[in-house]
């Protein structure tokens, strides 16, 4: 007998349909994956089967939990999920409270099934079944990093000793090596719990990973389900082996000759002081001492874990940020951050990770897009509107989107948009903040495509900046490892890939998901 | 505009608020009686057919000051909220986009007038230039100036941080054209919610500045003289103090409704489906 039941699923938002008629099965101790894109209805999904389906939204169809329908009462409800189901969610941030310690989390968590409250013992083998050592507890969720909050959230989860653990995509705001770490502490407690688990991503591998049996979800609808090797080994259906396509990524055939050296960056230090009333505390190296250059055309890739200050270095670089000391030469002048001469602005630009947050909601498309072109002067209205048609269309876009704002585009598109207003001014670098990382996975192929694309076409020099050494080794020429505001390890992506030297390198390699299919 | 008016309190808090605002502009052309008619043979009437509210001691209809107290309420509650935000927001988007220096003096001559009760600058102004409206105007537009500086301070520094902020850093824009260009279009929901609250207040300010003689001065007459006239025969005729003290109330409690309403309906945090940037 199955554990989760779920009949005929559907969940509506007034006449919207974000889930429609799903039916799927979750066997005790069973791995079930649900895959699935943004506005799939995958989170819907989990809500509706956890009871905590948002205000204004109506569900139809029965759902079963271990042979009974989930309870009508809220009470009863809340019961049920404190007793049997765990949940994790994706923002660790958020999801704890910062004005408590983890112990008296994980505490409050165990002692609604224990009505003598929970035993500082309990806690310890909690902490220590997660990976956590024992002085964790006394510490507050801010003073814990991403991995060990979403570690400290997996603890709350099991402290119910759940039947069921649903994971609502734990790792995307994690790194690579920490995802990795927390994926296999998922799969290695299910197995030793005997617990089902409802595992839902858009990231194909982890779930192929964790999963023996997955769905995949697709406006609304699970178009198939089976076995995982036989959904992601044969897809049925065309979306499916989309999906598992742009798993795999092509690099590009033609790509620009590479020339002299563009960009250097020499012994570039960037301390935050820790400043108080008067004195100074000690200062926070985020970058230290970094040199690198990139060459005419080359694509130069910066890789590393979150913190290790390859954000902190890109912003110096194209002037949102001034070094403490060392400094940057860009076609022989010299410059330290935010006193990038003028005249060079228009030659570097940057392409910003999040598509959502880079685009003023106020302001139409091609006000954003045009933007930069101030830059350049003297330019009359007609030629300003023609650049920036003219950059729409080398995205791939429509120049009749000009006069509508961002809300308005998806994703995929925005990210388009931001390729489009780092390009208008016709720049010699750009410099690319994770530029695929936010996006669905079926359209990440696309716009690492055109930005191939665009380089071989303008001659461009990229400067990447991800965790994900995939992408880098498909778009890169060159690979620099950083760690801890240093770069630990340099060289071509299939030598630094294929034989890693460092220990962080290795790491990084080591914690690569398996191919799918 | 269809989605303010679902929410109840906005459209009741609007609905009353623009009554008022109606009755207070409507007096500027006709009152059913002068307010400066005296005729002392009919004082004291209570509600009749003739005068709906009433007379007051000196005969003059209740309903008549009722209209044309609101307006000189509204008229310097709503100038003071005017200087308050427009001297207040430049400098709480300054504070946010030069930040250093320039924040520090701004937020302690925030704190400097915050110091200040309303009454005493009231009072300084009224030594210095004598009792009057502009006196009023002054004092509780000076009260307001803080709120709005750190209001505006508040919200830009949130959108200070995101990356279409960033851009248009990269796109050469200076501070000052950042500020004009991306930070306040997107505090103005956050600058109106407070302008709305920050009305009310200035309503009741300047009824107690009327009140202890700092503010209108007769003829005119405002909802805060109307209570000065009438505190001394309370106990005799309270319908005379009762009828400009009920004004002040749903005046008041239609502008918290009304701003509160605002605040849902604007804030988008507390929206649902659509993707604002301080989401």
């Amino acid at each position: 007998m199955s554990l989760l039941e779920a009949q005929g699923l559907s969940v509506r938002f007034g006449t919207q349909e974000a889930v429609a008629d799903v039916t799927f099965s979750v066997a005790p101790g069973e791995r079930f994956g649900i895959i699935g894109e943004s506005g799939s209805g995958k989170t819907m999904t989990a809500l509706a089967v956890s009871g905590l389906l948002p205000e204004g939204a109506a569900s139809e169809g029965s759902i079963r939990f271990d042979g009974q329908p989930l309870p009508a009462n809220e009470r009863a409800m809340a019961r049920l999920r404190g007793k049997r189901i765990g949940m994790v969610f994706q923002e660790p941030m958020t999801a704890l409270n910062p004005l408590m310690r983890i112990g008296a989390q994980i505490a409050e968590a165990m002692s609604i099934n224990l009505p003598e409250g929970a035993s500082a013992d309990a806690v310890m083998a909690l902490l220590d079944e997660v990976g956590l050592a024992s002085l964790h507890a006394a510490r507050f969720p801010h003073q814990l990093s991403g991995g060990q909050r979403q570690r400290v959230m997996i603890a709350m989860a099991l402290a119910s000793e759940p039947d069921l653990l649903i994971a609502d995509e734990p790792t995307s705001a994690l790194d690579l090596i920490t995802q990795r770490r927390v994926l296999d502490l998922i799969a290695e407690i299910c197995e030793r719990r005997g617990m089902a688990l409802l595992f839902i991503s858009h990231d194909l591998r982890a779930v192929a990973a964790l999963c023996s049996r997955v769905a995949v979800m697709h406006g609304g609808r699970m178009i198939e389900s089976g076995e995982t090797g036989a959904v992601f080994g044969a897809p049925r259906e065309s979306y499916t082996r989309r999906l598992v396509a742009a798993t795999r990524l092509q690099r590009e055939a033609d790509e620009p000759a590479i020339g002299t050296v563009l960009l250097a960056a020499e012994a570039v230090t960037r301390d935050y002081a820790d400043r108080r009333w008067f004195r100074r505390g000690p200062a926070l190296r985020a970058v230290d001492g970094v040199s690198l250059s990139a060459r005419q055309g080359e694509c130069l890739a910066i890789v590393g874990p979150s913190g290790c200050g390859k954000t902190t270095l890109a912003r110096m670089l194209v002037g949102l940020d001034t070094a403490t000391s060392g400094s940057f030469r860009f076609e022989g002048r010299s410059y330290r951050g935010a006193d990038l001469p003028a005249e060079l602005r228009r030659d570097l630009s940057l392409v910003f990770q999040d598509p959502f947050g880079s685009f003023d909601p106020r302001l139409t498309v091609a006000h954003s897009v045009g933007e930069p072109l101030r830059l350049e002067h003297g330019l009359d209205p007609a030629t300003r509107r023609r650049r920036v048609e003219e950059a729409l269309v080398d995205v791939g876009l429509d120049a009749a989107m000009l006069d509508r704002y961002p809300h308005e585009f998806s994703g995929g598109q925005r990210q388009r948009l931001a390729i489009a207003r780092a390009l208008v001014t016709r720049p010699k670098l750009v410099v690319l903040d994770e530029p695929v990382s936010a996006l669905d996975v079926s359209v990440r192929g696309e716009v690492l495509a055109l930005l191939a694309r665009l380089r071989a076409e303008h001659g461009l020099t990229y400067v990447l900046i991800s965790h994900d050494l995939d992408m880098v080794r498909t778009m890169a020429d060159r690979v620099l490892v950083m760690e801890a505001g240093r770069i630990v390890e340099e060289g071509r992506p299939e030598d630094l890939f294929d034989t890693p030297r460092h220990r962080l390198t290795r790491e990084l390699v080591a914690a690569r998901l398996p191919d799918v299919g | 505009m269809r989605r303010l008016l679902q929410h109840p309190s906005l459209a009741f808090g609007l609905g009353a608020t623009l009554l008022f605002v109606i009755a207070g502009l409507a007096s500027l052309v006709w009152t059913p009686y002068p307010i400066e008619q005296i005729n002392v043979a009919r004082r004291f009437l209570g509600p009749s057919p003739e005068h709906w509210l009433g007379t007051d001691n000196l005969g003059r209809d209740m309903l008549a000051l009722v209209m044309s107290g609101t307006f000189t309420s509204f008229r310097i509650a709503a100038l003071s909220v005017l200087i308050g935000a427009g001297i207040g927001v430049p400098l709480g988007l300054a504070a946010a986009v030069w930040g250093g220096a320039v924040e520090w003096v701004v937020l302690r001559l925030t704190d400097f007038m915050f110091a200040f009760p309303a009454v005493i600058v009231a009072i300084l102004i009224a030594t210095l230039l004598g009792p009057g409206d502009a006196n009023a105007v002054i004092a509780i537009g000076i009260f307001n100036i803080p709120v709005f500086a750190r209001v505006a301070r508040g919200g830009a520094m949130s959108i200070n941080t995101l990356d279409f902020v960033a851009a248009a850093r990269l796109a050469g824009l200076g501070n000052a054209a950042i500020a004009l260009r991306h930070l306040l279009p997107n505090i103005t929901s956050l600058i109106i919610v407070q302008g709305t609250i920050q009305l009310s207040l200035g309503i009741l300010a300047e009824a107690g500045l009327s009140y202890i003689g700092l503010g209108t001065q007769p003829p005119a007459t405002s909802l805060g003289l109307m209570l000065r006239d009438a505190q001394g025969m309370f106990l005799v005729h309270p319908w005379l103090t009762i009828v400009p003290g009920l004004a002040i109330v749903f005046i008041v409690i239609a502008l918290n409704l009304a701003g509160d309403g605002l605040r849902d309906a604007l804030d988008p945090r507390l929206r649902q489906g659509t993707n604002d940037v301080l989401a």
